[in-house]
């Protein structure tokens, strides 16, 4: 029995952190286990800061509101601040290095740094930052099987964007393989 | 034997509750024989109004369904969107279609919505005993404007026909009159018209009628027709101001 | 069975609605509901027959539903709060028709234009002043996404049934978050067989759809056998959730999204050996107050939790006729409150009765 996973996801609005969350929750769907997706939404996803709460378990998700996350990725300032502090202890934090310079104060937590934006110029993954930031989490905390990623990309890329399914599992490799 | 004159089938039997010398009964008749001519009263659905056609689902013999106030035109669209081979009609008033109701007539109207709307036009609120409608001419005295409608703080009547002509939606309007023998007979013609055109689903139809409330008016029945030509008229005149089908303006 | 697929709330719901045969819709624009008017927008005109309108108003468009309806079809509005506040007039004129519709109202926080994060303050509205009148509405309070989705269905048929219209009152979180859900089989267009509906007849079979009675002793009567299919559905169609309370002394008890917070605190209470319980009110009219009353039995105090300034609450001490405390907490605004803050009300509670 996998562990539950509790996370938040937040950062600007345009990085993409409620495609994240959707990869995650549609890898438990896959997997065959609850899971649930929670948007902030309105004025917020226009240029304001944004994050999605995800759950997934194997028992029914009692309560879709995450205040106290097992692992949370930051990808901006204002979103490190008001996270960080809120995970549980032993819990996960990734940290978006390449636009987050300040450093997590806590010894009771698990952190990582992923220059994500960085990465994903270097390998020629422009606009994938989130799903290396993906990557990394399901390394850090096993939310899935690596092996159902592929398919994972395949329910979520939008068909316009079908021929970049391949680039997308990429940026997911990439990030496990930090 | 030749029957010379009887009731539409359209029609019930039911004995109306409109004041004596109102015009509504004539407008009622016409309507009726509209449908009959169509052969269409299985098939006709109309919408009642709010205001003194309120009891018009007791009158028209076929189904019916009475709307809420002004709302008449977005019940009608609802009907004719499940029902598109069935003629819908709406029998408004000027409270119900030019106050109240004038966002849904509007868009029933802007979205081409293939109805006929009845207009009658009498330059008051008659159910509610006389109140100013938003087509009550300049200083006419109702009991809401005593002292008579003051365009500066009332502002002017509404011109529905000439508003709605602007619409791309509009298929047909007309104004017609019911003061004179010749003039009812010009609205039976428009009614039908009407109806044709829906039939022909091009789209969004509406037939004002100039109409009188001696009751209101604190006139006689003939003092009220008299009325209707001397003042009405000259503000809403009469003629066709929108019709698809390239007809001529016979105002 | 059929897969399960990831859908927001709204998208559910709506998929679900065409499914159960609704084919005709009518809505305006608001938030947090606009996915349920776009996603109507997108499929129902691949449907032969079927219509999508954006009305000029939230009025218009309940009072499409009232022609739609009248016609014989299977018809639904959405909207949120204010929206519904503008409905309000067509509700009343469609129960007075007795007419069958579905208005889901996907709650944001009011009064006025308030805001648009997840409220349940409305649940006066829904329950006791749909419209004007002595009216009921039959009111189904989802607390998941595939609650969304089934009680959609269940909404059209119980409509359908007893000819009055039904609210499915959600709100925000709900139809905007998603979950795994497993979508019903596609039912089709529901015959237009309505033998009272206004689709074309003369003479002495044609069909009137009215709400107005001006002789007092005829609407008397009428009102009065409305009210007959009222007490009939509050005897048959009562619905609620209950958990862990054959032992329990705090009652929690929570509707909608709030029952997911509630429910995951009265879990960690029992983890922390307080003997709480929970009861979640699935119809929120008719009200399952026999539930509450066989708990009140046993039960030394309830605790109503609300996003709102508790408007189930007095349901609750009614439903009990006050024989124990009924404690409230709620969160106004918009507001989800957590866990923890409805634990350590529970705590305080179960503190105070050492």
């Amino acid at each position: 029995m996998a562990k539950d996973l509790n996370a938040i996801l937040a950062g600007f609005g345009g990085q993409g952190v409620l495609f994240m969350g959707k990869a995650i929750a549609t890898a438990g769907l896959l997997e065959g286990r609850e899971v649930s997706w929670l948007p902030s939404y309105g004025p917020e996803m226009r240029g304001g800061t944004a994050n999605c709460a995800v759950c997934v378990s194997d028992e029914t998700i009692g309560c879709p509101v995450v205040t106290v996350p097992n692992a949370a990725v930051v990808m901006n300032g204002p979103s490190f601040d008001k996270f960080v502090p809120k995970v549980e202890p032993a819990g996960v934090i990734i940290v978006e290095s390449s636009i987050v310079s300040a450093k997590v104060c806590r010894d009771d937590v698990e952190v990582y740094y992923v220059p994500a934006m960085e990465l994903a110029e270097k390998h020629s993954l422009q606009g994938l930052a989130n799903l290396i930031l993906v990557g990394k989490l399901l390394a850090a905390t096993g939310f899935c099987k690596m092996e159902t990623m592929p398919d994972v990309m395949k329910h979520i890329v939008p068909p316009r964007k079908a021929h970049l399914i391949e680039k997308n599992f990429e940026a997911v490799q990439l990030g496990f393989g930090l | 034997m030749t029957t010379v004159f009887e009731r539409p089938k359209s029609l019930t039997a039911t004995p109306n509750t409109y004041c004596p010398g109102c015009t509504h009964g004539i407008i009622h008749r016409l309507v009726a024989q509209a449908i009959d001519g169509l052969d269409m009263q299985a098939k006709t659905v109309g919408v009642a109004p709010v205001g003194c056609a309120v009891f018009a689902y007791n009158f028209f013999n076929c189904d019916m369904v009475q709307a809420p106030h002004g709302r008449a035109p977005a019940v009608a669209t609802g009907i004719k969107r499940v029902t598109p081979d069935n003629l819908v009609f709406t029998y408004q008033g000027d409270g119900d279609l030019a106050a109240i109701g004038t966002a849904e007539t509007i868009h029933a109207a802007a979205r081409g919505e293939n109805i006929t709307v009845i207009f009658v036009n009498n330059a008051i609120y008659g159910m509610t005993g006389g109140q100013m409608a938003p087509t009550t001419l300049a200083n006419q005295v109702t009991q809401t404007s005593p002292f008579g409608r003051d365009i500066k703080s009332a502002g002017s009547p509404i011109r529905i026909c000439e508003m709605l002509s602007t619409l791309d939606g509009v298929a047909y309007a007309e104004r017609v009159s019911v003061d004179s023998v010749p003039n009812i007979r010009k609205a039976a013609k428009a009614i039908c018209k009407a109806f044709e055109i829906q039939k022909a689903g091009k789209g969004f139809t509406i037939i004002e009628l100039l109409s009188t409330c001696p009751t209101n008016w604190g006139l006689s029945p003939v003092e009220s027709l008299d009325w209707l030509r001397e003042n009405m008229m000259p503000y809403y005149p009469l003629g066709v101001f929108k019709d698809i089908d390239g007809g001529k303006d016979n105002g | 069975m059929s897969q399960r697929v990831l859908m927001k709330g709204n998208e559910a719901l709506a998929e679900a609605a065409i499914r159960a045969g609704c084919h005709h819709f009518f809505g305006y624009p608001i938030t947090p509901q606009n996915e349920i008017v776009a996603y109507m927008s997108k499929r129902l005109p691949k449907i032969e027959g079927a219509c999508f309108l954006q009305a000029e108003s939230e009025i218009a468009a309940i009072n499409m539903l009232l022609g739609a309806s009248a016609a014989g079809a299977r018809v639904m509005t959405s909207s949120s709060s204010p929206g519904i506040s503008l409905k309000t007039e067509g509700i009343s004129y469609i129960a007075g028709s007795d007419l069958p519709v579905v208005v889901v109202n996907t709650q944001r926080a009011g009064p006025g234009l308030g805001g648009i994060q997840p409220s349940q303050a409305d649940y006066w509205q829904a329950t006791k002043a749909p419209g004007h009148g002595d009216l009921r509405v039959l009111v189904f309070a989802p607390c998941s996404v595939q609650e969304m989705v089934d009680m959609v269905t269940t909404a059209f048929d119980m409509a359908d049934k007893y000819r009055m219209p039904a609210i499915i009152l959600a709100d925000g979180m709900l139809g905007q978050m998603m979950e795994a859900v497993t979508l019903p089989e596609d039912r089709g267009r529901q015959a237009n067989n309505k033998e009272w509906a206004t689709n074309g007849h003369a003479g002495e079979n044609r069909n009137i759809i009215n709400s107005l009675y001006i002789n007092p002793d005829e609407l008397e009567k009428i009102i009065r056998d409305r009210f007959a299919r009222y007490a009939e559905i509050e005897a048959k169609h009562t619905q609620h959730e209950e958990y862990a309370l054959e032992d329990a002394d705090i009652v929690v008890t929570a509707y909608g999204a709030s029952a997911r917070v509630a429910k995951a605190a009265v879990r960690d209470a029992r983890a922390k050996g307080i003997k709480a319980g929970f009861i979640r009110p699935i119809t929120l009219w008719p009200f399952p107050k026999e539930a509450y009353a066989k708990a009140a039995n046993t039960a030394r105090s309830f605790l109503c939790v609300e996003m709102s300034m508790g408007q189930m609450v007095d349901d609750v001490r009614l439903a009990i006729s006050s024989k124990v405390p009924v404690h409230f907490y709620g969160r106004p605004g918009g507001i989800v409150p957590a866990p923890e803050e409805v634990l350590a009300e529970i705590e305080k509670i179960a503190g105070g009765m050492n």
